[in-house]
C-alpha cells in the first residue's frame, strides 16, 4: 500500500522548441502512509514542479503520478490532498475562520458543519481566540499555521507542502516544525515536503530526496533514523548531524557533477 | 476611526467651498471690471457682476421666482431638474455597470475576446458624444419591441452608459486579472470550477481596482446626461435647465448659476454613493490599500 506513486515520470517544457526545458526526467518516487518526505536541491531541479504534478496542476509528459491508487486528477478532485506554499495565500477579505473554511465551501459542506470543523482545525493549530481576525491582523507565522490548518481542513490523507516556512525567520521557522510533525503525528497525515533547508529537511523528514538540475531528476534517497518522537533535543542529537552531513554531501556530489558538466559544455553556470 | 474619517472629511469639503467663494470674491475685488488683456489677448475675466455675480446673489436667487410672476421658486425647479438627471445618471450607471463588469468578465474568461474586443471599446471612447447623441435618439425612436415604447430620457441615460461603461470595463478587467498566482493554484488545487473561483476569489480581489472604475463610471454617466440633455434638448433635466438659463445671462446673471450647482450637486451625489460603497466594501481590508 502506498499513498503516492510517480513512475517514470517526465515533465518537457516547450517541447521541440529552442526554449525545451527538462525540468524532470524519469521520476520515481513512492511514499508510504503516513510517511514525512521532503524534496531537497538547487534551484531548477524540479522539486517544485515534482509537487505540482502530485497535485495535478501540471500534467507530467510521461509517465504516470496515483494518490492513495487514484489517477492524481481523480485524487485532485476528491480532495485527496491539502496543499500550502511559501505565501500563506490567505484572502484578506475573509476572517481566519473563513478562510478554513474555503474548501469546505468549495466540496459543498452546511454552514453548521463548516464552523465546527473550522473551530476543530483552530485548536489544532493553537489559534483558537483568532477565528474572528482577519489575515493581515496576524503574525507571518501565525498566517502561516492558518493556510496549514486550512490545507487539512477537509481532512486529507496527503498534505502537499511548497518551501512553507521559506518566508519566515529563523526562530519561528523551528517553531513551526514542531507544531507541524506535532499535527502530522496527531491526524497521521502523509507529507511531502519541499524545501531549500538541509536542517529542516532532517528534523521534519523520514526520507530526504535529493534532487539536481538540468535535467531535474532524483539523484539520491536518505533515510534518516530520528525515530518518531522528534522534540528540541533532536536538533543537537548526533544521528540529526549525521544525516545532515549525509544529506550535504550528496547534495554536493550533484553540484560538483552540475559544474563539471558546464565546465566541459564551457558554459558558466549561471 | 469611521466617524472619525467623516468628520474629517466633511470639514475638508466646507474649507474647500470657502476657499473657492473666497477666491471669487477676492477676484471681483482685485480683477478688471472690463476684463483684462495680456499681449493683446483677453485674458482676465470680467469682475463686474454681469460675469461674476456675488456669491450671495447666486444663494438669494434660489429663494426668487424662476420667472417674473410665477409661483414656483427657483430652488424647486432647479431640484427637480436635478433629481430628473439623477435618475437617468442613475439608470445610465446602472447599465454602465452591468453592461462594463459582463465585459470584463467575458475578457477575463476568453483571451480572445479581450484581445479582439479591447481595441475597440478604447476606439468607442474617442467618438465624440455630441455626435452620438442625436443619432442614439434617432435609433431609439425607431426602436420598437413588443409594447415598449422607447421613452426620449433612455436615450441621454444610454449615453451616460456609454461614458460609464468604459472605465469599469477596464477596472474590473484588471480587478479580475490582479488574484495572485499563487491563489488561482490554490483554488485549482481545490478543483474549483470557473464561476467558483471567480466568486471567490477574482472577484473579491478586484474590489480594491473597481470601486476607483466606479468612481469614474459615475461622473462618466453624470456627464454623459447632462451633454445629452443639452445637445438632444431633452426637457425637465438640469442640462436643459443650464442652456436656457444661460440665454438670460446678461439680464439675471445670477440664474444660471443656481442651475450650474445643481449639476454640480447631481455629480457630488452620484460620487458620494459610490463613496458609501467604498467605504462599505472595504471597512476590512488591509488599511494600506484602501487609503
Amino acid at each position: 500500500m502506498s499513498a503516492l506513486e510517480v513512475v517514470g515520470t517526465s515533465k518537457i517544457f516547450n517541447q521541440g522548441t529552442a526554449k525545451q526545458v527538462d525540468a524532470l526526467v524519469d521520476v520515481n518516487l513512492t511514499v508510504k502512509p503516513g510517511e514525512f518526505v521532503s524534496l531537497i536541491g538547487p534551484s531548477g531541479c524540479g522539486k517544485s514542479t515534482l509537487l505540482r504534478l502530485i497535485a495535478n496542476l501540471l500534467e507530467p509528459t510521461s509517465g504516470s503520478v496515483s494518490v492513495n491508487k487514484k489517477t492524481a486528477a481523480q485524487a485532485r478532485l476528491d480532495q485527496d490532498y491539502g496543499m500550502a506554499f511559501q505565501q500563506a495565500g490567505l484572502f484578506d477579505w475573509r476572517t481566519v475562520s473563513k478562510n478554513i473554511e474555503l474548501p469546505l465551501e468549495l466540496k459543498g459542506w452546511d454552514k453548521d458543519k463548516r464552523e465546527a470543523r473550522a473551530k476543530e482545525m483552530l485548536e489544532l493549530v493553537k489559534l483558537p481566540e483568532f477565528a474572528d481576525l482577519y489575515p493581515w491582523q496576524l503574525s507571518g507565522g501565525m498566517q502561516q499555521r492558518i493556510a496549514i490548518a486550512r490545507a487539512l481542513a477537509a481532512h486529507p490523507q496527503l498534505l502537499l507542502m511548497d518551501e512553507p516556512f521559506g518566508a519566515l525567520d529563523e526562530m519561528t521557522r523551528e517553531y513551526m516544525q514542531g507544531e507541524l510533525l506535532r499535527i502530522c503525528g496527531e491526524t497521521s497525515t502523509t507529507v511531502v515536503f519541499v524545501t531549500h533547508s538541509i536542517p529542516e529537511a532532517v528534523y521534519l523528514s523520514n526520507r530526504v530526496v535529493v534532487m539536481s538540475p538540468r535535467p531535474g531528476r532524483i539523484t539520491s534517497v536518505i533515510d534518516v533514523d530520528l525515530g518518531s518522537k522528534r522534540n528540541e533535543d533532536t536538533r543537537a542529537a548526533d544521528g540529526f548531524f549525521r544525516s545532515i552531513t549525509a544529506v550535504r554531501e550528496a547534495l554536493r556530489g550533484t553540484h560538483a557533477e552540475h559544474a563539471a558538466a558546464n565546465a566541459i559544455r564551457g558554459v558558466e553556470d549561471r | 476611526m469611521l466617524m472619525r474619517r467623516i468628520a474629517y472629511r466633511s470639514s475638508m469639503f466646507v474649507l474647500a467651498i470657502a476657499s473657492v467663494i473666497a477666491l471669487w470674491e477676492g477676484y471681483k475685488i482685485l480683477g478688471p471690471q472690463e476684463g483684462g488683456k495680456l499681449f493683446g489677448v483677453s485674458i482676465l475675466p470680467r469682475a463686474n457682476s454681469t460675469a461674476m455675480p456675488h456669491v450671495w446673489d447666486m444663494l438669494s436667487r434660489y429663494n426668487r421666482p424662476e420667472v417674473r410672476g410665477s409661483e414656483t421658486k427657483i430652488w424647486s425647479v432647479v431640484l427637480s431638474g436635478t433629481l430628473f438627471s439623477l435618475r437617468l445618471s442613475l439608470v445610465g450607471f446602472f447599465l454602465g455597470t452591468t453592461i462594463g463588469v459582463g465585459l470584463a468578465v467575458l475578457m477575463s474568461r476568453f483571451r480572445v475576446v479581450q484581445r479582439g474586443l479591447l481595441p475597440y471599446l478604447v476606439m468607442s471612447q474617442t467618438v465624440p458624444l455630441i455626435a452620438l447623441a442625436p443619432l442614439v435618439v434617432s435609433w431609439g425612436g425607431k426602436l420598437e419591441i413588443g409594447s415598449f415604447v422607447w421613452p426620449r430620457w433612455l436615450s441621454a441615460s444610454i449615453l451616460g452608459t456609454f461614458l460609464a461603461f468604459f472605465p469599469i470595463a477596464v477596472g474590473t478587467l484588471r480587478g479580475l486579472a490582479s488574484a495572485p498566482a499563487a491563489a488561482v493554484e490554490l483554488m485549482d488545487s481545490y478543483a474549483a470550477s470557473w464561476k467558483q473561483t471567480l466568486i471567490k476569489l477574482r472577484f473579491p480581489a478586484a474590489v480594491p481596482f473597481m470601486v476607483p472604475a466606479f468612481k469614474l463610471g459615475a461622473s462618466g454617466a453624470v456627464v454623459g446626461v447632462v451633454v445629452a440633455e443639452i445637445s438632444t434638448g431633452l426637457k425637465g433635466g438640469i442640462g436643459r435647465l443650464i442652456i436656457e438659463y444661460a440665454r438670460e445671462a446678461t439680464g439675471d446673471p445670477a440664474k444660471v448659476f443656481t442651475a450650474v450647482f445643481g449639476a454640480a450637486a447631481l455629480g457630488i451625489t452620484m460620487s458620494g454613493l459610490v463613496a458609501l460603497s467604498d467605504v462599505l466594501l472595504m471597512r476590512n481590508r488591509p488599511k494600506e490599500t484602501s487609503a
